[in-house]
């Protein structure tokens, strides 16, 4: 179970101190889907890196099957079986894809078809990425599927996605959303996915939707998605968030 | 061959053992042991130290392995070694120099490797450099290797030179005729305060020829490195030059790329990046469980493939 209590982050900005996430409370029991939704400049992203440990949060704990992880490092975060899909994932001259699938595996030394079967779940016809190396000569969508495939292969445990639809082509998207659904139904994992794809906020348990650093809806997918719906239906909809009509009503 | 000998062997050219194929190695200066074959021959040159290997024309899948090893302080040495490789050739060359200095004056190797590759010859040359040994005498090597690539010949030439050398200054040109290929694959690291030296020319003289240079290095603590890359364009050729550094500590680097055009048709690319390693880089691989030391290790390791 995750549960974040009273979680803040505060930054100096401007020689003023600026709230980028103000006091979230937050339980998620064990094996849930969770996507976290909501207007860009939120705060989602910093919220998914805190759990990680990648921000350093100011104020209030993250307990992770009840162990206080809020003073950990990323290392030890993860070796609790935390793991986290970076939006914009680095490209590493050298490596291969299949030296991250093994350090993300923890098995130096994955079989062939291993590798593949991590790779072919994100679209990706394996035979023709496990030897190649993880540097520019990859787009941006097949960075983004090989970084989903690193969180695929990490032993069980909180796995968080950032806009894992970001930077992926249509058919690889449908590909996406299902490895999601098998992922979720084998109830090994608790998942969280901050997404604006209704495709993937149809999987959830529960949606949470986070604005001005704050939570300010949560509950099931019934009851929330009705709320998205209106507000997306409307002049200012978090879908848009550079339009000028959002502007006026922007929190921050 | 004792076991100081044996690992420097096994760092250098991966040998356990006598190598098979033909061989030719050298310990402090002399002969110690040597091994041709039907088509390769080892001859000591009359002149001046050093030997000349020569490879039959249509000699395939075949290796050559001349590592020479120092473990006495104080030694310096000048070697010549010419390489005779014959037309339709597929061969492997190892080469490579291992030092192990205990004492307190400098060990030098400096080598200065000359290739004549036949037409339509395809050679891989294998080089690796590496110092050890607790003494204050600094470990040097200089390398000078000279390529002549005929009508349709090519070459991947890999050097290595990973910690323990103290000083080298190395030089590499390849010439290259119509329709040949040479690739360079350069690897280096330095820590302490090391100083490295790496000057280039690959010159493409023939139409269609093709020049690679891929150069990686890594610079640690306070060393210093500096690199000449130079591509020269007379024919209508292609050549690209790639150049990536990773500073560390309080390292210097400088890469001092240079591109020719002499003929209007030659097309000529050279890219070049020097920098720490990427701090998001170190955060994705600790958050798979690494520390931020195997981390680095992890980055260096791949970047020194």
């Amino acid at each position: 179970m995750l549960e974040l209590k009273g979680l803040s982050y505060q930054v100096e900005e401007n020689g003023g101190q600026t709230d980028i996430l103000r006091g979230i409370d937050l339980t998620i029991p064990d094996n849930k889907f969770v996507v976290i939704t909501g207007p860009n400049g939120g705060g989602k992203t910093t919220l998914a890196k805190a759990i990680m440990g990648l921000v350093k949060t100011t104020g209030g704990q993250i307990l992770w099957n009840g162990t206080n992880v809020t003073g950990l490092s990323i290392t030890d975060r993860a070796k609790l079986g935390i793991s986290y899909g970076f939006q914009q994932p680095p490209r590493f001259k050298g490596l291969k894809v299949r030296d991250l699938l093994e350090l993300a595996s923890g098995n130096k030394k994955l079989t062939r078809d291993e590798c593949c079967s991590y790779l072919n779940r994100v679209g990706l016809c394996a035979a023709d990425y496990v030897d190649r190396e993880m540097d520019t000569s990859l787009s941006g969508g097949e960075v983004k599927r090989i970084e989903i495939a690193t969180i695929l292969a990490r032993p069980g445990g909180l796995l968080i996605f950032d806009e894992p639809e970001a930077g992926i082509d249509l058919w690889s998207f449908a590909k996406l959303t299902e490895t999601f659904r098998i992922l979720h139904g084998r109830g090994e994992n608790t998942i969280i996915v901050i997404s604006h794809q209704e495709r993937i906020i149809d999987l959830a348990d529960e949606i949470v939707m986070i604005s001005g650093g704050k939570v300010v809806r949560q509950g099931p997918k019934g009851e929330i998605m009705p709320h998205i719906l209106a507000d997306t239906g409307g002049m200012c909809s978090f879908l848009q968030p550079n339009s000028d009509s959002c502007r006026q009503g922007k929190e921050e | 061959m004792n076991k100081v000998d044996t690992r420097l062997l096994r760092e250098i050219a991966d040998l356990e053992g006598t190598p098979k194929g033909a061989y030719n190695i050298r310990k402090n200066g002399k002969l110690d042991s040597r091994g041709n074959t039907a088509n390769i021959e080892i001859v000591t040159k009359e002149d001046k130290p050093g030997i000349d290997i020569h490879i039959k024309p249509g000699t395939k899948h075949q290796s050559v392995h001349i590592p020479v090893i120092i473990t006495e302080t104080g030694l310096d040495e000048l070697v010549y070694n010419d390489f005779f490789v014959g037309p339709d050739c597929d061969v492997v060359i190892v080469a490579g120099c291992g030092i192990h200095n205990d004492g307190d004056k400098s060990s030098q190797h400096d080598g200065v490797h000359t290739f004549h590759i036949g037409e339509n010859s395809k050679v891989q040359y294998v080089e690796k450099h590496y110092g050890e040994g607790e003494g204050t005498g600094e470990r040097i090597m200089n390398p000078q290797t000279i390529i002549y690539l005929e009508k349709g010949a090519s070459i991947q030439l890999d050097t290595t030179q990973l910690r323990g050398v103290d000083s080298t200054k190395r030089y590499t040109k390849v010439v290259v005729k119509e329709g040949a290929e040479a690739i360079v694959n350069e690897k280096l690291l330095t820590h302490g305060k090391q100083k490295a030296e790496s000057e280039m020319d690959v010159i493409l003289a023939g139409e269609g020829a093709s020049g690679r240079v891929i150069s990686r290095s890594v610079a640690q603590d306070e060393s210093e490195q500096i690199f000449y890359p130079r591509m020269i364009g007379d024919a209508a050729g292609f050549g690209h030059v790639q150049c990536d550094s990773i500073l560390m500590g309080k390292a210097k680097i400088q890469s001092i790329p240079a591109l020719t055009a002499n003929h209007p048709d030659a097309q000529l690319i050279h890219e070049a990046a020097i920098g720490r390693i990427a701090g998001d880089q170190i955060l994705k691989l600790m958050t798979l469980g690494l520390t931020e030391e195997e981390a680095e290790e992890e980055i260096l390791n791949g970047f020194l493939g």
